[in-house]
């Protein structure tokens, strides 16, 4: 048992922004009130006292990672080292962490939950063992769907009642905990050579599925099966000049439904060429605003080198040539595929300068911080670790436009971020990077310090320099059990993983048994991920 | 003058990358002594593998057979330091100046990604000399490497300016998607200046050639003569003379680019 007393508690989910309260724990959840002998007490005296962030969409585990990691030894030369001691385990932290290091470097920064956002089910298996060795943290996949080509022909066949079927089965398949939609048909139309770019022809090799079918039958799907968390969409056309309008098309597409626009930064630019490239973002956050059947998350940039790493092959390839980097191309059977591109963002440079703005313009001008959350798209835009340099940009006006005024000239005329005044408050920040993505995910014991819920707490020592603040917790909690303390790891608990069980009907292995006899290489019955495969699985029935 | 004369040769390689002018020039000896090293995963000290003399110095010796000490004089911006025997791997990697002299060979590595300084080797190298990580986009940057005797596999790779020059033969790969800079070699094996982009790779014996270098003309480059000056004065020399011959350019990699220049020495025919 654990008292946290006389720290200013930010916890906006149930209404509580900034009061000197305790916060009580016991066996690992947050309790009304502890009381008798052996209660330990953290005196959280000028400090703050948050619920544990939660992350929307970040990429910790899985084939696409490890390829990245694989391809940049270099920039893991200069990453820092954990080194192997009785507690922790050896890694390196850098662009692409390794898994332990992941762990302890979200935990490092008061982090508690991640929602990996791009699993196919093919390399489920494999990300699972991962996710198992990314400590303290709780974990949920994203399952990728929108180019399944068992899904696709369903829906080229008009059968939606077993499409339905089958993507329940494949989130059970994969152990996964909502559905994940990267560029609708563009991957499966990569595997031609082509991508869709256009919202109502069809997706190359299909005569009726068009992305606009994908994307409104997913969201049907998803919306039926009851599932925790809406469909999590890429739109098309990431990261090109004027795919403002796809993004907008998509967003009409899901009137109805309730949807979250992952990284949506690189989807909110106009122009019609790299030359001309600019800001959306105002026009973007006008429509979102008026919309609250949907969320979203930032996926901003910070200036510095990255990996680009995403199931959007096509987009990758064109990266690859805009850049003339190295570029990886994996092809996941009949299910997506994923590119690799290490990346360099720079300030002086016109279009990633517009891309910073971007980011931060949505994070200001989409007034529901329930609705818009704090990521990086890790690793695309900026590691996850660098958080903490964008709350200082939200939270001090001064402190941005001295930063915007380093843009190059020709980009200020292309961005609106110096006109906004808005700085965000301590409750708001605890809601883009706790409440808003713990709800969104529908995790009802995340992301709050009301009774019931998991004792995952982040206090850190009050100080103007948030950007400090928010890099070194004085505390963190997980579970009720202090993990970190001072910037260093105290304590390596394991975490859990969510997972969703749809139902559905079990004779639809009958209709998948021979299309995986024909296509996959892998048998049916070695497909679907074990459950003893899944460390601390903490599974929900649906539908 | 601090001379560090090794005790017993390590059975695991030694990292020893405080061995180096820029961290001992300040330490008195029995800081010398502690300066920390890893054998493997267990950090140890300095005196556990070396005798140590003198302190303060930016001038260091090292007696005996430092082969398996890798990483002398990383990123070393001054001062000299000589080693009277072999030296490990990925000697002077990351340096910016200063000198380094090796009496006999040096393992791989040789100045990788160094960007200033001189390297000599009495004897031979391995591979990879003056070349870029692995992942890494460019290698050495700048500076000099001489090498007495022959060198191993992927000479100068991603290199993009300064002097690498072996007067043996080196092994496949020499100039590996060069970026800039010169080689010269004593000859080489196999597809020399693959991928080439930009820079001079001149050999004084006649190599085999990749089909993708194609015959430009006989020349003799006016640059040569100020390399020959530059490099006489270390004891290298390169023909230049008319009167004793000419080059033949070669130009490639036309796989990616036809502005690498391959030079083979012909000597004129006596007649």
């Amino acid at each position: 048992m654990l008292r946290i007393t006389g720290g200013r508690v930010y916890d906006p989910a149930n209404g509580i922004h900034g009061e000197v309260k305790d916060v009580c724990i016991s066996d690992g959840r947050i309790v009304a009130e502890v009381e008798g002998t052996g209660v330990r007490t953290i005196d959280a005296s000028g400090m703050v006292v948050f619920p544990g962030g939660v992350d929307v969409h970040t990429h910790v585990a899985g084939a696409a990672l490890n390829f990245a990691r694989a391809m940049t030894p270099e920039n893991q030369r200069e990453a820092v080292k954990f080194i192997h001691s009785p507690e922790l385990r050896a890694g390196i932290g850098g662009i692409t962490p390794t898994t332990f290091a992941t762990g302890y470097l979200y935990a490092g920064l008061g982090y508690t939950t991640v929602n990996e956002a791009a699993v196919p089910i093919l390399s489920a298996r494999h990300t699972h063992e991962e996710l198992r060795d990314t400590p303290i943290v709780d974990k949920s996949c994203c399952v990728l769907m929108a180019n399944n080509e068992l899904v696709l022909d369903l829906l080229e066949e008009g059968e939606t009642e077993r499409a339905k079927q089958v993507v329940a089965w494949l989130i059970w398949a994969a152990k996964g905990y909502g559905v994940k939609a990267v560029n609708p048909g563009g991957v499966a139309a990569w595997k031609w050579g082509k991508d869709a770019k256009i919202l109502s022809e069809p997706v190359e090799g299909y005569s009726k599925v068009t992305p606009a079918k994908i994307i409104a039958s997913l969201a049907a799907i998803v919306n039926d099966l009851q599932l925790p968390h809406p469909l999590h969409i890429h739109c098309n056309n990431l990261g090109a000049p004027g795919n403002i309008s796809t993004t907008l098309e998509t967003m009409k597409l899901l009137e109805g439904y309730r949807a979250h626009m992952a990284h949506l930064q690189f989807h909110a630019y106009g122009g019609d060429g790299w030359n001309s490239l600019r800001s959306e973002a105002a026009t973007l956050a006008e429509y979102f605003n008026a919309h609250p059947n949907l969320t979203a998350d930032a996926g901003a940039i910070l200036f510095g080198n990255s990996v680009t790493i995403t199931a959007d092959g096509p987009w990758q390839h064109l990266l690859y040539q805009l850049t003339g980097h190295k570029w990886g191309n994996l092809d996941v059977e009949n299910e997506t595929g994923c590119g690799i591109v290490p990346y360099v963002y720079k300030g002086s440079n016109l279009v990633n300068a517009v891309q910073w703005a971007v980011g931060l313009e949505l994070l200001l001008l989409i007034n529901d911080p329930w609705r818009i959350f704090l990521t990086t798209d890790h690793p695309n835009g900026a590691c996850f670790w660098r958080y903490p340099e964008i709350i200082h940009l939200l939270m001090d006006v001064d402190f941005r436009r001295e930063r915007v005024r380093k843009l190059p000239a020709k980009a200020l005329k292309r961005i609106v971020l110096g006109d906004l005044d808005r700085e965000y408050t301590l409750s708001e920040i605890a809601v883009i990077t706790s409440a808003g993505p713990a709800r969104a995910l529908g995790l009802s014991r995340k992301g709050h310090l009301g009774p019931g819920a998991d004792a995952d707490v982040a206090i850190y020592n009050e100080n103007p320099d948030r950007e400090l603040m928010f890099r070194y917790p004085r505390y963190v909690l997980k579970g009720g059990q202090v993990v970190v303390e001072e910037g260093a790891i105290r304590k390596v608990v394991d975490g859990r993983e969510f997972i969703v069980h749809p139902s559905f009907d079990e004779n639809i292995e009958e209709y998948l048994r021979p299309l995986f006899e024909q296509y996959y290489t892998m048998s049916f019955d070695n497909y679907p991920v074990e459950m003893h495969r899944v460390e601390g699985a903490d599974i929900r029935e649906c539908g | 003058m601090i001379t560090l004369t090794l005790k017993e040769q390590p059975r695991v390689p030694l990292e020893a990358e405080a061995i180096s002018p820029d961290v001992m020039a300040k330490l008195r000896h029995d800081e010398i002594r502690a300066v920390p090293m890893f054998l493997g995963k267990r950090q140890r000290r300095l005196d556990d593998f070396f005798e140590v003399e003198g302190e303060a110095s930016e001038d260091l010796e090292i007696r005996g057979d430092v082969g398996k000490v890798k990483w002398i004089g990383r990123g070393m911006t001054r001062g000299r330091i000589r080693v009277a025997g072999n030296a490990g791997m990925h000697l002077g990697a990351y340096m910016k100046g200063g000198t380094i002299d090796v009496s006999g060979n040096a393992a791989d590595w040789v100045g990788g990604e160094m960007s200033g300084g001189l390297i000599r080797i009495g004897g031979n190298a391995g591979g990879q000399v003056g070349a870029a990580y692995r992942g890494s986009l460019t290698g050495m940057q700048g500076g000099t490497i001489l090498i007495e005797g022959s060198a191993g596999l992927e000479v100068g790779m991603r290199m993009k300016r300064g002097i690498i020059a072996v007067k043996g033969s080196v092994r496949d790969f020499p100039g590996l998607q060069m970026k800039g800079g010169t080689i010269i070699l004593g000859g080489a094996e196999l597809r020399t200046g693959a991928w080439m982009i930009r820079g001079t790779i001149l050999s004084l014996r006649p190599i085999p050639l990749l089909p993708t270098f194609a015959y430009n003309c006989n020349y003799n480059p006016s640059f040569l003569r100020l390399y020959a000056k530059h490099l006489q004065i270390q004891g290298f020399s390169i023909p230049h003379e008319e009167g004793d011959g000419a080059y033949l350019l070669y130009s490639g990699d036309a796989a990616v680019s036809q502005k690498g220049e391959i030079l083979i020495w012909q000597p004129r025919a006596s007649s």
